[in-house]
């Protein structure tokens, strides 16, 4: 009869929106309630994204402050927006009361033979109620949506360029997933509250105050015995909203559940099947679609007592308003056309109650979803920008650490006290076991941290005067993650520097070696690297990402542990490449395969957060210490013969 | 359609419950109907007659029509619920299960995405479209008819301006809901971009920061959401004048309803309850007919989802097993002249291969990057097919012997080791459900696995994308355990080692002597020292096994062997076989640096 049958809120929007992964990373930490499910799941940490969805309509202040700053330039538009809709829904529901004033007094006339003019009269002011509340509801839909777009993208730019700002000791800790579903699914639930919730909740609202308040004006009386349910119908809606948001929560963990182990089992197929996985995944799967089944069941099943519910109260009204409508009308103290209007607005009273229900899960996530973006945009980045960046005008690359210690923020001492200085254009190798600090080291000089104690100095300038842009001119960093972003090969070296022109990434590719095998493939540089750079091998990401580096043309160039993954005539290519992009340069390079050490002009050796041996690595190999050892060891992982085992 | 009309197998087990829920709904639909006329009742019978006694039956029947139409709605609700759910899942029961069937070509051909988004959103389509839209395309047009022909019945001139009403609805609904579906999923692709933008900005964080762009992937993923804003707001003009216009048409219909209907009762054609019934009737039709388009589009796209389902159902798994067996396998492995070409591809990554590994004999595969050793270790457990000769175990070719029986016999240890969201035990164990506590123990140790221990939750510590997050060589550890936890007569180890450091990988080899003196093993490697642990090395080149022997043998006779596995770059250039001549003149350059 009316919109409420469309109703379908159990799962239906659910795993549309879900269906990216990464989306439903946040939902997923807190399920696992049934026992079976915990077996094979293992125990994690709990999420700590997830907030109690209960308190998620009595928003944090910080939540608040976001939306206040979200909307205040949308002031005087939403003042705008309330009058809009106010009109509207007069003009709406002035219309069952104009077919009332036409049945009472258009008719009479007409039936005394006094002409229509009556009727005319009211079919016109019906007409401009139609026109009205029409050419009001466009202007409304159309400004509030826009507002809505306009209030996303700020959201969306501020979100994004706050975690591009946060330092990487918070990415450390915050998962990529994590920042795609702030960016994806939590805005996305802002978005649809934006679309649909806010014009939904607005219009119930004030359907159901104006009904009635025409009904009491059309009738004291009839009005009151057509109101009288109200209150059983707020307790049955109250009752409704409890259990629909407990189901929708489950809903919306089991569904995450499925969508990760769906997700896992295909990408890890080759693995499932080379283990003969699959009975089992089977019966996990099909214990998850179960759960997911049941809790949309769950909800499914509240509809169905809910909506037929409501509907049940409004047919007794109904009949009650027949009855007692009836009987004052056959007494004569109200009119037919009062009676019509009744049964009329009788109609569309009891429609948004059933609505409002429904734009409560709506409303919750979008809750839900501001106060994990607050929370994010209150985050305030570890290493700050300068609030007077010193200039560095032609960075030479000198390196002096004084006195530095770091320890990372569960009080794990790194470095203790170190004092080391680089001269510019020297090529130093770190050498050391894993967890003695290298890494560390490598990324105070790039300033992913700052120290706790003591300062890091480029050229004599501590490293927390120097704005973002002239300390990454002046510092790069080649992880061993190598990451490519989509688009060409010529673009991922262009990252290096975004204004270079084509012959200069030619340039520099070739200088790295990389030019050959990048010109062999089908589109040259214009090959697309695929997801990841998942069409180029581990080796010519590598290349690539030299590339990059090199063609960034940095004073100071730091290398972590770039070669693990490659076959030897690939560290080999690497090697060579290596030597032309770290001349004329300060480099730091970490690697544990020793191949790379013999380039470089002097040696490091850490150990617990100190440097153990320094010097150049001819004279710590014939000093025979720690380095000679290592050196040994890996001699013989390379050479041909077995080792003496034991 | 046909996709669609396939998925009514699932539908057989609830015939009955089907059978009720048709009942319940036409009988409520009639009842919705009925309602109204009771209102006519009362105005042209106790009002105009004043009879104030013949008002009490009238509101009684009105009261109990009111109830069994919200009892057969429960009834419906409830009914239809179990019905469509249980229909939703166990066709993506079967879905899982048929693509678990499938081989790796089908897998690298296919995103998880993709086929995510037909195991959810196309499923939930169709069973929206089941479970709401098709029952309601049939009640609807049904209540269109008869509260058509009752208005016509009443007074036929207006009910023909009724059902004229409704031509223009539908008409624009339908052309509406096709373009906005086009601008949805025109939303939907910017969004997936954007997410890619993200995705990568995140996981891209660290060279992000070390080149300092954050400003160019800003200005990315600005110019994405600008996209996405421009095209949500063409979303939003067109349902703005779209709904706008569903709601002005009933109501300029009501107002011409009116006018002839006083017009009507003034002429003494019709009477005055009539014409309250058949406003209220006419209210009633406003939802069904502007539903009827926003239907029609939901079948529509039931039956697109249902076709994207089927397609994936369809595909016939290409590796199904044999029926043999092995009673005893010894492990005695064959390649005899294999070829594997990937479908589509003009030249073969392997071609004539022969290579023979004895029982308890391990083969070291040492090749250069992209010659094909991975694939060829992937046509043992039959992850691949070959694509002309055949590769046996114990003389059985493997594609007679059964999948669980030959998937048994063999192990990989792969290079990216897949690790699921689950506990440390259920990886480990994926190979081996029933394994023992102390045999688990004992691969742990092989693999200097015993790290799992320190996890805060030990072996029921979630590990992978949702649990704790290991480095690649913890991953690769856990990998090996887990091959060398299935006890087979086949160990492959595929470059498993290349993530470890020197001396954690002295150890695993140390560990490895001993699994693989009674195991059949192939041994993918890059560096000598894992060479180092097969008894014989063979060398793949030009899509084909060029040699086989003794390490020490090939380094002294076989150039291009030499220059794969000996490091540095101390070695004259004349030696290295020509596998880098394009590098000569780097070499040179340094040459001159030097």
């Amino acid at each position: 009869m009316s919109g409420q049958d469309t109703a379908d809120p159990a799962g239906t929007a659910d795993p549309a929106r879900a269906t990216d992964p990464a989306r439903a990373t946040s939902t997923a930490g807190t399920a696992g309630t049934a026992g079976m499910v915990r077996d094979w799941r293992g125990v994690a940490a709990e999420d700590r994204d997830e907030i109690p969805e209960q308190v998620s309509l009595l928003l944090r202040d910080r939540s608040r402050r976001l939306l206040g700053d979200l909307l205040r330039p949308y002031r005087r538009r939403i003042a705008v927006l309330v009058a809009l809709i106010v009109v509207s829904n007069v003009a709406a529901l002035a219309i069952p009361y104009l077919v009332k004033v036409g049945i009472d007094a258009g008719i009479p006339p007409m039936a005394a033979g006094e002409g229509p003019a009556a009727l005319v009269t009211v079919v016109a002011a019906l007409l401009t109620a139609a026109v009205v509340q029409a050419a009001t509801r466009r202007a409304f839909l159309g400004m509030s949506g826009r507002i809505g777009q306009r209030i996303i993208l700020e959201l969306r730019r501020r979100v994004f360029r706050h975690f591009q700002r946060l330092s990487l000791s918070f990415h450390d800790d915050y998962t990529s997933g994590r920042v795609v579903s702030r960016l994806t699914s939590d805005i996305d639930a802002i978005s649809e509250m934006l679309q649909s919730g806010f014009d939904g909740l607005v219009t119930a609202v004030l359907t159901l105050v104006g009904t009635a308040a025409v009904l009491l004006f059309l009738d004291v009386r009839l009005g009151l015995v057509a109101l009288l349910p109200l209150p059983v119908l707020l307790l049955f809606t109250r009752w409704f909203r409890r259990q629909s948001s407990l189901a929708y929560r489950r809903t919306r963990e089991t569904v995450a559940l499925v969508i990760v182990h769906f997700v896992e089992s295909m990408t890890g197929i080759r693995a499932v099947q080379a283990f003969r996985g699959e009975p089992r995944n089977q019966e996990i799967f099909s214990r998850l679609n179960a759960d997911y089944r049941d809790a949309n069941v769950r909800s499914m099943h509240l509809i169905a007592v809910f909506m037929p519910g409501v509907k049940l109260i409004g047919n007794v009204t109904t009949a009650a308003v027949l009855f007692y409508g009836g009987l004052l009308a056959s007494g004569g103290s109200v009119t037919v056309g009062v009676l019509a209007a009744f049964l009329l607005y009788l109609r569309q009273f009891y429609e948004p109650m059933q609505e409002i229900s429904q734009f409560y899960n709506t409303f919750q996530s979008a809750g839900a979803a501001l106060e994990k973006l607050s929370g994010v945009l209150e985050e305030r980045p570890a290493v700050a920008e300068p609030r007077e960046p010193v200039p560095l005008e032609r960075p030479a690359g000198a390196i002096r650490f004084e006195g530095v210690e770091f320890s990372y923020r569960d009080g794990t001492p790194v470095l203790s006290r170190m004092d080391l200085e680089i001269p510019a254009g020297q090529v130093v190798a770190l050498v050391g076991a894993t967890g003695a600090g290298k890494t560390t080291l490598a990324k105070l000089v790039a300033r992913f941290y700052d120290p706790v104690a003591g300062r890091v100095l480029l050229d004599g300038v501590d490293l927390r005067d120097l704005g973002e842009d002239a300390l990454r001119a002046a510092v790069v960093v080649v992880t061993q993650e190598n990451f490519l972003f989509s688009g060409t090969v010529a673009d991922n070296v262009r990252f290096g520097r975004p204004d270079a022109a084509m012959d200069e990434v030619v340039e520099a590719a070739r200088s790295v070696g990389a030019h050959d095998f990048i010109a062999a493939l089908p589109q040259g540089y214009d090959t697309p690297v695929g997801k990841q750079g998942g069409r180029l091998s581990a080796g010519q990401r590598q290349l690539v990402a030299f590339a990059r580096a090199f063609l960034a043309d940095p004073a100071v160039l730091v290398l972590d542990e770039a070669t693990s993954s490659l076959d030897v005539p690939g560290e080999r290519l690497v090697q060579r490449a290596m030597r032309t992009i770290l001349s004329g340069r300060t480099a730091l390079v970490i690697a544990h395969r020793l191949s790379t050490v013999e380039t470089a002009d002097r040696v490091l050796v850490m150990d617990g957060g100190t440097i153990v041996e320094d010097g150049p690595p001819e004279a710590l190999i014939a000093r025979a210490g720690r380095f000679a050892g290592l050196h040994r060891a890996w001699l013989d992982s390379i050479s041909d013969l077995p080792r003496p085992s034991g | 359609m046909r996709s669609l009309w396939r998925m009514k197998t699932y539908l057989r087990p609830y015939s009955t419950r089907l059978a009720v829920i048709w009942a319940a709904s036409f009988l409520g639909t009639g009842i919705g109907i009925v309602i109204p006329l009771v209102g006519r009742e009362v105005v042209d019978g106790p009002v105009a007659r004043g009879d104030t006694a013949g008002l009490l039956p009238l509101a009684l029947l009105a009261l109990a029509l009111g109830a069994v139409e919200a009892l057969l709605v429960l009834v419906r609700r409830r009914l239809l619920a179990d019905a469509v759910i249980g229909l939703e899942t166990r066709i993506r029961d079967d879905l899982y299960r048929h693509l678990q069937r499938l081989p790796m070509a089908f897998h690298n051909a296919w995103q998880s995405g993709q086929l995510l988004s037909r195991a959810t959103t196309d499923l939930s389509t169709i069973r929206r479209f089941l479970g709401f839209g098709m029952l309601f395309l049939v009640l609807i047009t049904v209540q269109i008819l008869t509260v058509t022909v009752l208005l016509l019945q009443m007074h036929w001139p207006l009910g023909l301006l009724v059902a004229a009403s409704a031509v223009p609805v539908v008409v624009t609904s339908l052309r509406f809901e096709r373009r906005y579906i086009d601008v949805s999923r025109r939303v939907q692709d910017q969004q997936g971009d954007l997410a890619t933008v993200v995705e990568e900005s995140a996981a891209g964080i660290r060279t992000i920061k070390a080149f300092g762009r954050g400003r160019h992937v800003y200005d990315a993923f600005d110019a994405g959401a600008r996209e996405v804003y421009r095209t949500a707001m063409e979303k939003v003009r067109l349902s703005a004048r779209f709904f706008t216009f569903l709601e002005v048409i009933p109501n300029v219909t009501l107002a011409a309803v009116l006018l002839l209907g006083a017009l009507a009762v003034g002429s003494g054609t019709l009477s005055l309850g009539t014409l309250v019934a058949f406003t209220t009737l006419m209210l009633q039709l406003v939802w069904p007919i502007s539903a009827l388009g926003f239907i029609l589009a939901m079948a529509q796209e039931a039956m697109t989802a249902a076709d994207r389902v089927m397609e994936v159902m369809d595909v016939e798994p290409t590796i199904v097993g044999g029926a043999r067996t092995v009673g005893r396998p010894s492990g005695h492995l064959r390649f005899e002249g294999a070829e594997f070409r990937f479908p589509g591809a003009a030249e073969p990554v392997l071609r004539d291969v022969w290579l023979e590994v004895r029982p308890g004999e391990t083969v070291a595969v040492v090749g250069a990057t992209g010659s094909g050793k991975t694939t060829l270790t992937a046509l043992v457990p039959r992850l691949h097919d070959v694509t002309a000769g055949r590769v046996t175990i114990d003389g059985h070719d493997v594609r007679d012997l059964s999948l669980p029986a030959l998937r048994s016999m063999v192990a990989t240890a792969f290079e990216e080791p897949t690790l699921f969201s689950m506990s440390v035990r259920e990886n480990l164990t994926l190979g081996r459900p029933d394994a023992a506590e102390e045999e688990i123990e004992a691969a742990l140790r092989v693999a200097q696995a015993e790290f799992v221990h320190r996890l805060p939750w030990g072996l029921e510590t979630r590990i992978g994308e949702q649990g704790m997050s290991l480095s690649g060589g913890q991953r690769q550890r856990l990998a090996l355990a887990r091959a060398v936890l299935s006890r087979p007569r086949v160990l492959v180890l595929d470059d498993t080692l290349s993530a470890l450091d020197v001396e954690t990988e002295a150890l695993v080899e140390e560990a490895l002597r001993h699994v693989l003196r009674d195991t059949t093993g192939i041994v993918v490697a890059h560096r000598a020292s894992t060479v180092l642990i097969a008894d014989r090395v063979a060398l793949l080149s030009g899509g084909t096994i060029a040699h086989v022997g003794r390490h020490q043998e090939l380094m002294a006779s076989v150039p291009e062997y030499r220059a794969l596995l000996s490091a540095g770059l101390e070695e004259d250039p004349d030696d290295r076989g020509g596998l880098d001549d394009d590098f000569d003149d780097d070499v040179d350059a340094e040459g001159a640096l030097r």
